[in-house]
């Protein structure tokens, strides 16, 4: 691999994975504004409304810097990915724009309206708006997995003369049965990291004794969302999305697994390093049988490993691929674990006595970030070595008009703003969470 | 098929400019008409709502771009890397400008987003000017259809193009005149008192090397691509571009002249959309002329999506935009009217 073609794989994972830091929390957070904003229209019940409006204002500046950030990303596949964009354009053309006509349109319109216009437009148009503004995030999140499923598992298109791909069926592309499955459990991925993230303020409020009613209500809402978002990720979605990759990207199923050769009954393998040398899992713990059963149903079923295939098809860092695939699966067994005790501690009645699981609680809240973005290193390095697979690989698609030494410079230059923008980002969270008295207190409301 | 998509690509184009152009516009002039905090406060406040919507415009613009000319696409966005790069730079600074400057009250804070969001404004209008200049004069393409350009090489039009030579210099210019002027219309419509005379004042100075550089920007484009001519005989009817663009600065001098800020704001769209229909114009069927050699040119051609693609796009961009256009209808009534200087945020 040249400089050129991994600094344009740095460009792009980086920006992205930083990028993608606000989406998930945005779009996560939008349907729990949606339900507390509903659920003050029912009640009549102002303590409601403050909590969408404060929960209202983290998303907001949270949505800023998902736009600043999120603009770079539609250029860099011209940018950076020029080939790939000539080869791969007349069909992920279509989503991508679609992104911009349905979603970015909508977002933009009624954002205003839900943060400036409740007095204007009155309580029934501003639900109206928040629904609105959870339509657009998670519409906008449809197009761009239903991008990324495309390259994952190309379907709906024809290789013209030129050697590029055109669309032939434009249903194919937007039902692609890899989009479906992958927007389930992104999905519930980004619903991890909104319900996580209020459980995690309703656990401050209270451990902290200040607005001690409304640490409640996040808690209990935060914590019986982030359970069923949790449960969710495992199954049905995680197990769809596991087979989605037995069926279709089997090399890959092998490397993120760690199984290097091919055996019947192969175990799982819960931790242990990847000699990737030596082609072995070293000091590893193992449950015997449970892979070929997961992926086939049957105890003693034959699992291909990676020496079943060419060397030149597997992906190109087995290592990265297979801790981001054992990150994701431990942090989300994890959750589990947190927010099952957290909800049986709220069904006793007891939750809010239990400083130790409140703490555990509050200082969680990170980790749905990090699961995240493994699951989503898991998916991008699993596709390597292609970028379309089996169509087009990753070296053929970066611009190689664009030299190394260019692209680290504005590598650096994105590094460089990115670290200001993370500075004023957790400043204004800040102050976010030490005004939250005010934002509250029903006779604040503006 | 690929003649409707051009025009849809210039139509959103032109609705970029026309619309984000009055954001750029009253960025440049932020520090002129806004003299305090207070009255700064007020042009964001008259941008507030609806700049993101505006910008929206360059996304979709983008998108459709993308999806529509997939070969055009990939060669000018990795041939223009480093101005786009630093476009995107200016474009981060100056949204966060815009939407952290009313996080808190405090006056450093205020200034220095304020000093952001001009400085960004600014330069971001004559980046694309010069990169609609690029385009008119022309990219060195190689046979397989890429090209990289350096910022600038020896300044000069010729063989080794830079991404800034003097005709792409002057058409910043151009547009960083222009915007200004519509910029300055704008507020003048949303502003009250010393603001909106302040406004009027700035749109009715800058007027004048506004006409002089838009005469010379055309005697240097008939200069260094003397082809922009041909489409002229072609289609005649192109002979009403520059009926409107003068047309537009003449009715934009009448309707300052007697006060009247709507009129010489629309005056200005005018000019914006004149002039920018004039530049697709004359490059039409071209869409990235080469430099190298009119055989390395991209057209609509040979830089389009497959028809069937194509053909579907039609349908849903259709319902996508009008649903759209409703939205800014929508928007652009219920913030209406002139800013209140006491009720900010």
């Amino acid at each position: 691999m040249d400089d050129a073609q991994l600094l344009h794989r740095i460009h792009f994972a980086f920006t992205i994975t930083y990028h993608y830091l606000f989406p998930q929390l945005t779009m996560g957070l939008a349907p729990l504004i949606v339900f507390f904003k509903a659920l003050y229209l029912w009640k009549n019940d102002e303590r409601y409304n403050r909590a969408a409006f404060f929960l209202g204002k983290i998303f907001a500046i949270s949505f800023v810097f998902g736009v600043v950030t999120g603009i770079p990303m539609e250029f860099q596949f011209g940018t950076n990915w020029a080939r790939f964009s000539r080869f791969a354009g007349g069909v992920i053309g279509q989503t991508l724009a679609m992104e911009g006509t349905f979603a970015f349109f909508l977002e933009s319109a009624v954002l205003g309206i839900f943060l400036f216009g409740e007095k204007k437009v009155g309580q029934k148009l501003h639900f109206l708006s928040a629904v609105m503004i959870f339509i657009g995030t998670w519409l906008s999140g449809y197009f761009i997995i239903a991008t990324n499923a495309w390259m994952q598992h190309p379907v709906g298109y024809e290789i013209t003369a030129a050697g590029n791909v055109q669309l032939t069926s434009f249903w194919a592309l937007l039902l692609n049965p890899w989009a479906i499955y992958q927007y389930m459990h992104n999905m519930g991925g980004a619903f991890v990291t909104g319900s996580f993230a209020v459980a995690a303020i309703g656990a401050f409020f209270y451990l902290s004794k200040r607005n001690l009613e409304f640490g409640k209500l996040f808690l209990k809402t935060g914590v019986i969302a982030a359970f069923i978002g949790s449960v969710w990720m495992l199954f049905p979605s995680g197990d769809f999305q596991a087979k989605m990759v037995a069926k279709h990207q089997p090399i890959t199923l092998a490397a993120m697994e760690g199984v290097f050769k091919t055996e019947k009954g192969a175990g799982i393998v819960l931790i242990g390093q990847p000699n990737v040398a030596e082609q072995r899992i070293d000091n590893p713990i193992i449950i015997p049988n449970v892979l070929s059963f997961m992926t086939y149903q049957r105890w003693d079923a034959e699992l291909k490993g990676l020496d079943a295939y060419p060397k030149e098809d597997h992906p190109d860092n087995i290592a990265l691929l297979y801790y981001s695939y054992h990150i994701m699966v431990g942090l989300g067994t994890i959750f589990i674990a947190i927010m099952f005790f957290g909800a049986l501690q709220l069904w006793r009645g007891k939750l809010f006595s239990s400083t130790l699981l409140m703490w555990v609680i509050m200082l969680s809240f990170p980790l749905p970030f990090i699961a995240n973005t493994a699951g989503w290193m898991t998916s991008e390095l699993g596709r390597q070595p292609w970028l379309v697979y089996g169509l087009l690989r990753t070296s053929q698609g970066f611009s190689s008009n664009v030299s190394a030494g260019n692209a680290l410079f504005t590598l650096l230059g994105f590094m460089g703003i990115y670290t200001l923008l993370s500075i004023l980002y957790l400043f204004l969270m800040y102050r976010v969470i030490d005004n939250s008295s005010d934002y509250l207190d029903p006779q604040e409301a503006v | 098929m690929e003649t409707i998509w051009f025009i849809i690509v210039a139509l959103m184009i032109t609705a970029y400019v026309v619309l984000d152009g009055f954001d750029l516009g009253a960025g440049i002039s932020h520090f002129y008409i806004g003299k305090n905090t207070n009255e700064r406060g007020g042009i964001l406040q008259a941008i507030g709502p609806v700049w993101d919507g505006n910008e929206v415009w360059l996304l979709a613009a983008g998108g459709v771009l993308y999806f529509a000319f997939p070969v055009l696409y990939s060669a000018a966005f990795s041939g223009f890397y480093l101005p786009l790069m630093i476009v995107l730079w200016l474009l981060i600074f100056r949204g966060i400008g815009i939407e952290l400057r009313h996080q808190m009250h405090h006056p450093m804070w205020e200034n220095f987003w304020d000093f952001t969001f001009s400085v960004a404004s600014a330069l971001l209008a004559i980046f694309f000017g010069a990169a609609l200049g690029n385009v008119i004069r022309g990219v060195p393409l190689n046979s397989e259809g890429y090209f990289f350009e350096p910022f600038w090489t020896n300044w000069r039009v010729g063989a080794e193009n830079g991404i800034l030579d003097w005709y792409t210099v002057l058409t910043g210019v151009v547009a960083f005149a222009a915007l200004t002027y519509h910029g300055a219309a704008y507020l003048a419509v949303k502003t009250p008192d010393e603001m909106n005379t302040r406004a009027r004042k700035l749109a009715g100075v800058v007027w004048y090397p506004l006409v002089a550089l838009t005469l010379i920007s055309l005697a240097a484009t008939i200069w260094v691509q003397p082809k922009t001519m041909n489409n002229f005989s072609v289609f005649p009817v192109g002979w009403l571009i520059p009926v409107v663009v003068f047309g537009s600065l003449a009715a934009g001098r009448y309707f300052l002249a007697i006060k009247n800020d709507k009129g010489a704001f629309l005056a200005s769209c005018g000019y914006l959309v004149g002039m920018l229909v004039g530049a697709v114009f004359s490059v039409y069927p071209n869409v990235l002329p080469a430099s190298t050699g009119d055989q390395y040119s991209l057209t609509i051609y040979n830089s389009a999506a497959g028809s069937y693609g194509l053909s579907v796009g039609l349908i849903w961009w259709s319902i996508g935009i009008t649903i759209a256009i409703t939205y800014f209808v929508i928007l652009y009534r219920a913030f209406g009217g002139k800013i209140n200087l006491d009720t900010q945020h």
